[in-house]
């Protein structure tokens, strides 16, 4: 009996000594490019301190505000909340119609969804480039380097994405609910409007807030279709480190404000992050 | 017949923003892959070669060379992240204190941008800079991973292991967790040890869960391109080039328009073939798991 108490305790021991070993892997990459940031060109090379000595802000202000990157981080909020706005309103009536309505073929949405989500992001980029740039041109204006373009442009992921995500919740949403207020006279707008939203607030919330991380994330897309006016932060951070003599503590604060929303939205997104990443085939 | 009518047109944005950002580019990239269209060619425009640029691709070293480097990182990066996934996901069904806020932290490299992933380890594995190199060689270790390609192969599924086996985890957890208590008591009334539980009742039952983490790494790990990118530049040479990598910085800037959508259509139609290959196994290890 002794012996099983022993072993017992010798198993809890393990358990921490591996997840104590596990955060500091998973927070030291990230800790470091923090420190990284905080440090002036001259305290960079062979100063390998685990501990920050000062606040070098220049890393910071310099970029952001006497660089483009400002214009960057702007570019990257519009367009991710356009994209989430769009691709929010856009879902909510389609799956509502999926939901519903019978339509035929709507067995193969999940599959179409899925090789939508991982095409290989190589294989759209050319044709999506020359339809920018080259063929869907009205005169001067064209569709390369704005942000509609983007924000159309990040549909092809997030809309599949937000559709299979919501239709599991308003499937859930008893269908008695809107024919009650179909027989008080509600259009379909306003059934959508003032039945299901509320009702699916929540979920749709969670869908919106995964759709936005996904846009602010994304790079090829952003590389590709745009050069100047509409650049995304994901995108201003590779250009460091394909110039010459990149400034590395500058690189790690803009890559630090980059993954700050990911940081700040973790703990709302986390219960639900599984869901989300396997398309609700797998469920908490 | 009129409610028909409301359906269509709900769907109908959607399916035109679909169409313009999903369909359109799909059958365009189709079209051109049958034309020799190069900016730099003596010919403007595009000449119609039939199969030619497919016939270029079956042969072109560079192009197959990189989809085996894929293949390889794949393997690795994903047997790793599935058996780490499946320890860590064990361990965690064991309630001890602070489990909810080593889950959170765990997780944090889900959220975060691939692009910012590969800065970190950019910062922490650059010779003279990261500190990586720098205690590695305090135990006498020469790390280099702008010198020697195994390096910089390792480094990059280690990489990937640390973003993604945090999902691999999760999602195990989650199907361990909807997994029926009764087999498990049965099994430890019978006297059955971990190992057998494990290999005859936990990884039969979880089948459907495991095929789609799969499914899903093996999806996003032939496809990576911003974290390596970022991390080594595809170098040292070609060596960490993979295939989307290898169409990104090599065809892209030939502006061989034509053998590039060859190279796209390619590409997507393995990805089509995998997609279906892997669901029909997720659906039918469902249907025999009963759920």
């Amino acid at each position: 009996m002794r012996w099983s108490t022993a072993r017992k305790r010798l198993g809890l021991a393990l358990t921490y000594v591996v997840w104590i070993a596990l955060t500091l892997a998973t927070l030291f990459p990230i800790y470091w490019m923090f420190l990284v940031s905080t440090r002036s060109r001259v305290e960079l090379f062979g100063n390998f301190q685990l501990y920050p000595s000062g606040f070098f802000v220049e890393n910071f202000i310099r970029p952001l505000f006497r660089d483009v990157y400002g214009r960057y981080l702007l570019n990257s909020l519009i367009i991710s909340t356009g994209n989430t706005l769009l691709v929010a309103i856009l879902a909510i009536l389609a799956t509502y119609a999926l939901s519903r309505y019978r339509i035929p073929g709507d067995q193969n949405i999940f599959f179409w969804t899925i090789t939508n989500r991982m095409a290989p992001p190589a294989a759209f980029m050319l044709p999506m480039f020359l339809l920018y740039s080259r063929i869907l041109r009205l005169g001067n204006w064209q569709l390369f380097d704005t942000h509609i373009g983007l924000i159309l442009a990040y549909c092809v992921f997030n809309l599949p994405f937000a559709i299979w995500l919501l239709k599991g919740i308003v499937d859930g949403i008893p269908v008695d609910l809107d024919e009650a207020a179909m027989v008080d006279g509600a259009s379909v707008i306003q059934v959508i409007w003032q039945v299901i939203v509320p009702l699916a607030a929540p979920g749709i919330a969670i869908t919106a807030l995964l759709s936005w991380i996904f846009a602010w994330n994304e790079y090829l897309f952003a590389a590709t279709l745009t050069s100047v006016n509409a650049r995304t932060i994901t995108t201003g951070l590779a250009e460091f480190v394909t110039v010459v003599g990149t400034n590395w503590g500058e690189m790690a604060a803009m890559a630090t404000v980059c993954l700050a929303p990911a940081l700040l939205f973790l703990s709302l997104v986390q219960r639900y992050i599984v869901v989300g990443l396997t398309f609700g085939a797998v469920r908490e | 017949m009129k409610s028909n009518r409301i359906a269509w047109g709900l769907l109908a944005p959607t399916l035109l923003v679909l169409g313009f950002a999903g369909l359109l580019p799909f059958f365009y990239v189709v079209y051109v892959g049958f034309f020799n269209w190069n900016v730099f060619s003596r010919v403007a425009g595009l000449v119609y070669t039939g199969a030619d640029n497919y016939r270029r691709l079956v042969f072109d070293a560079d192009f197959l060379a990189s989809i085996g480097r894929s293949v390889r990182f794949t393997f690795w990066a994903v047997s790793i992240e599935m058996i780490l996934g499946m320890g860590l996901a064990q361990s965690l069904m064991r309630d001890f204190k602070g489990k909810g806020f080593f889950r959170a932290v765990y997780a944090l490299p889900l959220t975060v941008a691939p692009i910012a992933v590969g800065a970190t380890w950019r910062l922490l594995t650059m010779p003279g800079m990261g500190p990586l190199p720098y205690y590695l060689k305090q135990i006498g270790f020469d790390y280099n991973l702008g010198r020697y390609p195994a390096h910089a192969f390792a480094t990059t599924v280690l990489m990937d292991v640390w973003h993604w086996t945090p999902f691999v985890t999760l999602t195990f957890l989650a199907g361990l967790t909807a997994l029926p208590k009764e087999p498990f008591e049965q099994a430890m009334v019978d006297g059955a040890n971990r190992w057998q539980i494990l290999r005859h009742l936990t990884l039969p039952m979880l089948r459907p869960v495991i095929l789609t983490a799969l499914f899903l790494r093996i999806m996003d790990a032939l496809r990576i391109v911003d974290e390596v990118f970022m991390l080594t530049g595809g170098g040292p040479g070609m060596h960490t080039h993979y295939v989307g990598i290898f169409v990104w910085r090599v065809v892209f800037p030939k502006t061989d328009y034509g053998y590039g959508s060859a190279m796209s259509v390619l590409l997507l139609y393995f990805t089509i073939v995998l997609c279906w290959l892997l669901l029909t196994s997720i659906t039918q290890a469902r249907r025999e798991a009963g759920t």
